[in-house]
């Protein structure tokens, strides 16, 4: 990209000449909007129902209980549940210069928050679109949102290896996201699905941070036994036999649904969960693996 | 490309289709359409049941179905289905490898749906059943524009991030006019096998809440129960494996109600 101020403005052709090329955008003096981001991460699954929307929150409020400033892109066109979780989900989005500005969840602006749910009229409006309008959105989500200065940025993919997913990986390559952590429960069902996932970070270059099993388990709360529900140590298996670093489980947290039904406030119920010992264990491995990097 | 959108046009030898879908990932879509089918055949055994599974980037019908191996090919070239239990069964899953992801665009995945849907050779079928994947995107698009469809059931979660989403299907649903006919409450509650003291995980009676607001029945409820889970990790569903169960008697149920709902099949 040229540098600023390399054709004198006075000059009439050289006028025209930047006219034509501010409109094909080579002439930008904008920075791009992803510039301030020093991490990018993707949560994948191949499996719906795992549970990605809430790991990238609870991982998201985790990396902010750690002093770092977070976003959320909500790239889940057809399921957005993010904003609810948050309870934002009667937030507007505003436009500023270099693009959408996204919506701050907390009083400090530490974690920020973009997804289609804020963009549709009525929040229970069906988004039903085919690939090509679909993949045009996601590359605007990318380009166009002013996330500012972050650490992290957190990418919830839908389920599947499809549009949205081939779309977000191309779309951010020139970024170098740090990777991609993968969630599973630990049934075969979705260890087979999330097989096939760890397949398309190898065919697409993507990195592999580590595997989460989540659903690990459920502690009766008037008991304590613990029953495995959704089977245990599927996710582990496979990071082993994968030759990826297993992150973590996490147990199944019936609190979790009821302060959110209850609209208690997520964000200061979170650390009192007993999903959270192993979600902050999950972000300092995470924040582990990004000291050598340099800011 | 032909202007327009494409004709409806019914499946050869099947008599009606019946669609499980969600908009949410993960609410036991699979589970459920694999034991209802089986309960269908169970119910009524002069009835044909087929299984469809349309889900191209995770299909799990094979593993549940313990069916495994490529579709072998008739001589007019169609694929004939894998069968198992009493139920023709035909799935993405038969067609690559269990590790290989596909990794496809919309346009792939519009024809692989209109192979699996008219390049099988399903014979005489009073049934097919066809589980969704998640989301309101390509293949629902396909499907529900391709064949007429009697009747769609929307599974659910009791949970709110999951009702959002079963909402939207709903939604999907009316837009391309296939009717709704109920709802069905999946993994409502859970028994403690220690205490038998009851949780629910997921949340209570949201899709009851929801059906209400719709205007829309629940066809049953479906608790949270570590066999209904063992049993299709082992491709032994609870219908056939545990018929006397109560889990399998709520899925019995489910399936009446269903064909209490469907129109009146033609011939």
């Amino acid at each position: 990209m040229r540098q600023n101020g390399g054709v004198p403005a006075t000059d009439s052709f050289g006028r025209i000449c930047l006219q034509f090329l501010l409109t094909l955008g080579l002439f930008s003096s904008e920075k791009s909007n992803l510039a301030g981001v020093r991490h990018i991460l993707l949560v994948l699954s191949g499996k719906g129902g795992v549970g990605k929307s809430t790991i990238s929150t609870e991982l998201a409020l985790a990396l902010r209980h750690a002093g770092k400033k977070v976003g959320i892109l909500d790239v889940d066109l057809c399921g957005p549940s993010i904003p609810r979780m948050l309870k934002v989900q009667d937030k507007d989005v505003h436009q500023c210069d270099s693009g959408w500005v996204p919506v701050f969840v907390d009083q400090d602006k530490s974690i920020s928050l973009m997804s289609i749910g804020f963009l549709l009229e009525k929040p229970d409006d069906a988004v039903v679109w085919r690939g090509p309008k679909k993949n045009a959105l996601i590359k605007q989500f990318i380009s166009d949102v002013a996330w500012g200065g972050l650490d992290f940025l957190i990418v919830d993919t839908p389920p599947g290896t499809s549009d949205e997913h081939i779309s977000t990986v191309e779309s951010l390559r020139p970024y170098q996201p740090l990777g991609a952590v993968l969630v599973t429960t630990p049934q075969a069902v979705s260890v087979g699905d999330v097989r096939r996932e760890l397949t398309f970070c190898k065919k697409t270059g993507l990195r592999v941070i580590g595997i989460i099993e989540n659903m690990s388990g459920f502690v009766c709360p008037h008991c304590s036994e613990c029953t495995n529900i959704f089977s245990k140590g599927g996710g582990e298996e496979l990071a082993k036999h994968a030759g990826v670093p297993f992150l973590g489980c996490v147990p199944l947290d019936p609190q979790l649904t009821q302060s959110l039904e209850e609209g208690r406030d997520f964000i200061q119920e979170f650390p009192k969960s007993s999903a959270f010992p192993a979600l902050a264990n999950i972000a300092q491995q995470i924040l582990d693996g990004t000291s050598p990097q340099s800011s | 490309m032909s202007r327009g959108l494409p004709k409806q046009k019914p499946i050869e030898g099947v008599k009606q289709v019946l669609v499980l879908a969600s908009g949410k990932g993960g609410v036991g879509k699979s589970t459920t359409a694999v034991n209802i089918a089986l309960a269908l055949a169970a119910n009524d055994s002069t009835k044909s049941v087929g299984l469809l599974d349309a889900d191209v980037y995770g299909p799990s019908i094979p593993r549940m179905m313990h069916l495994k191996g490529n579709p072998e090919l008739t001589s007019q070239n169609l694929m004939r289905p894998l069968k198992n239990y009493g139920i023709e069964c035909m799935s993405m899953g038969f067609l690559v490898e269990e590790t290989a992801p596909v990794v496809w665009r919309g346009l792939m995945v519009m024809s692989a749906i209109e192979k699996l849907l008219r390049q099988v050779e399903w014979g005489q079928l009073d049934y097919l059943v066809i589980d969704m994947p998640p989301g309101t995107g390509d293949v629902q698009l396909s499907v529900s524009q391709n064949i007429p469809i009697a009747g769609a059931v929307i599974v659910s979660t009791p949970q709110d991030i999951a009702l959002l989403d079963a909402r939207k299907g709903a939604e999907m649903f009316r837009k391309v006019h296939v009717p709704v006919l109920g709802l069905v409450q999946n993994m409502s509650v859970f028994q403690c096998p220690k205490c038998k003291h009851e949780t629910h995980i997921f949340g209570t009676d949201g899709v009851r809440d929801l059906a209400k607001t719709l205007g829309l029945d629940v066809l049953g409820d479906i608790p949270l129960d570590v066999n209904i889970r063992k049993t299709c990790d082992t491709g032994q569903p609870i219908v056939v494996s545990q018929p006397q169960s109560d889990m399998a008697k709520a899925y019995l149920r489910i399936a009446m109600e269903i064909i209490r709902r469907l129109p009146t099949p033609p011939g």
